[in-house]
């Protein structure tokens, strides 16, 4: 009799101990790749930053730090063009996504749904193709330039592309699902019912939109600003289409070190710091909305 | 004090109305700012360009439809782009169901080191994720090429599918598992039975997302492509020296396509219900 209860117990303990295995047998594979293929070359990038040599010699670890002062003193200029163009971009990206996010959620009705793919429908076309496609709106002798020259916003002899307007609308526009999905998701909980008590209690429109609306709205902001500023940040592809190199940003210098100057060390040692330039960004967000929000 | 209410209230309504149709005003122009592209896009793939480069427009014609295929490399590179989205989605798709499978079901130590861990890929912009796989290949001796080219999309699409499949899973009633175990079902039966109907949705949600992402990626795979030419580096080569309108063929195509196959699902959805 105490014989079987133990054995039972015995077996109970045991499966309760295989049972605790399993969430960590789930994570082994994917978390194998994440290791190898994402926290291993993150380490071989830092240790390529701390190399010295040449390309034909061979680069060799040497605790290299001068390749960061090297990279900062030389590409200063497209290190504060990334951060303004990107900040810029993610600006105008929220001031177009907002009201588009609050339609949809609050206005949408049935066609909730359609708008939404319409929203995304942009993805589903290359995203090199949707670039060109603005060197054609912006050209020189276009439709979009002649307006604007006729309301005097753009001088007789001006032109949009190859500058950098041309590259900060390239980038609103290419991250624009980015921050206006976060934003519906976030506007779309809020409960009817919270605003017409706003409004029950005297907050006249605008009142209820800034103290109780937007003030909801926050992890949708937050998490949008965050999706388009970040890659915005490392993009290159709009700067080399829409741009000339008065403005290429940190990421055209990183892969052209990379890729045709193959200057590996000071190449790593720039992308590392954008790397740690994202996570000082990060950081103060995951405090702000702890890690279960991070991924849902 | 009794006149001045209904007049604020009918002032309210006004100033309502027309934030009403302000709004709405915006949203029709946020829009058509999001389809333009699209349509020049749709539009040029039947542009009759004169000289190399397709920025002009200079009249309609089919020419180019009906010689879809006749460009060198074109093809070769649009369905390699296809094999490597199948293959890399259809993989990632599965690491990133046992991680959300982990993270949802089970309380375990490091639950917080693991939402982390699958953060920061996301986190990271593709040039520093690109070139950080650059330097590793390049450490190792490893030639780039097709197998960089997967592994590096399998690594960026892992964390988007654990999203997606967890987000899914948000209301997921773990009651409707405890039962089938009541009712004698080990967790094997359980797991075929109750949990996997259940995420496919989130399943299918997270491998369409992921076709899309390995399909469309420029960056990553311009650092570990070696001599392989994709669909999106096919274009971006084609780009200096002017890309052919058969390349807006390819893509138009691939978006009707898209949208038929949606709108089918929507259909069949429907018809369901």
């Amino acid at each position: 009799m105490t014989d079987g209860t133990a054995t039972r117990s015995a077996a109970a303990a045991s499966a309760e101990r295989r049972r605790r295995r399993v969430p960590y047998l789930l994570l082994l594979p994917g978390g194998l790749w994440l290791a190898f293929f994402y926290i291993l070359p993150m380490l071989q990038l830092a240790g390529t930053s701390l190399k010295s040599g040449s390309f034909a010699g061979g680069y060799r670890f040497s605790w290299e730090f001068s390749n960061y002062g090297a990279g900062f003193s030389d590409f200063s200029a497209q290190f504060l063009r990334s951060i303004a163009y990107a900040g810029l971009a993610t600006l105008i990206t929220f001031v177009i996504a907002y009201p588009l996010a609050y339609f949809i959620a609050f206005r949408g009705g049935r066609y909730k749904n359609l708008l939404l793919v319409l929203v995304i429908m942009p993805f589903l076309f290359p995203f090199l193709l949707r670039t060109l496609a603005w060197k054609i709106i912006l050209a020189d002798d276009g439709f979009v330039v002649d307006t604007l020259k006729a309301i005097g916003l753009v001088s007789h002899n001006g032109r949009l592309l190859a500058t950098g307007t041309a590259v900060v609308a390239g980038i609103a526009y290419n991250f624009l699902p980015f921050m206006t999905l976060p934003l519906y998701v976030s506007l779309e909980k809020i409960e009817p019912a919270m605003v017409e008590a706003a409004h029950d209690l005297y907050a006249n429109p605008r009142t209820a939109f800034r103290k109780v609306t937007f003030p909801l709205s926050m992890p949708g902001v937050v998490a949008g600003t965050l999706l388009t500023l970040i890659p915005a940040a490392g993009d290159y592809v709009n700067a080399q289409l829409l741009g000339t190199p008065q403005q290429s940003m940190i990421g055209n210098v990183i892969q052209s070190r990379f890729l045709l100057v193959l200057d590996y060390p000071v190449a790593a040692a720039l992308s590392f710091t954008l790397m740690l330039a994202i996570l000082a960004m990060i950081i103060p967000y995951i405090r702000f909305t702890g890690t279960e929000d991070l991924v849902a | 004090m009794t006149t001045v209410a209904p007049a604020m209230r009918r002032r309210g309504r006004l100033a309502e109305g027309v934030r009403r149709h302000m709004i709405t005003f915006y949203a029709v122009l946020a829009l058509a700012y999001l389809m333009l592209p699209v349509a020049i896009v749709i539009l040029f793939s039947f542009n009759d360009k004169n000289g190399k480069f397709n920025f002009v427009w200079s009249g309609f014609t089919l020419k180019y439809w009906k010689q879809a295929f006749e460009v060198p490399g074109l093809l070769e590179a649009f369905l390699r782009s296809l094999r490597i989205a199948v293959f890399s989605s259809f993989v990632a798709t599965i690491l990133g169901t046992l991680i959300a499978l982990a993270l949802i079901r089970y309380r375990y130590r490091g639950r917080a080191a693991t939402n982390i861990f699958i953060f920061l890929p996301m986190a990271t912009p593709e040039v520093v994720m690109g070139s950080s796989l650059l330097a590793l290949f390049l450490t190792f001796k490893i030639q780039t090429g097709l197998t960089t080219i997967v592994i590096a999309h399998i690594l960026f699409i892992i964390s988007f599918v654990v999203v997606t499949v967890k987000a899914r899973l948000a209301g997921f009633d773990r009651h409707l598992e405890e039962a089938a175990m009541d009712l004698y079902a080990d967790e094997w039966t359980t797991f075929r039975k109750v949990t996997l109907p259940m995420i496919m949705p989130g399943v299918f949600a997270a491998f369409l997302l992921g076709f899309a992402l390995s399909f469309d990626d420029f960056i990553i795979t311009n650092f570990n492509s070696g001599q392989v030419v994709t669909f999106p580096l096919y274009i971006w080569g084609a780009a200096r020296v002017g890309v052919p309108p058969q390349v807006n063929v390819f893509a138009t195509g691939l978006f009707v396509i898209a949208v038929g196959l949606m709108g089918l699902s929507i259909w069949a959805q429907r018809r369901r219900s």
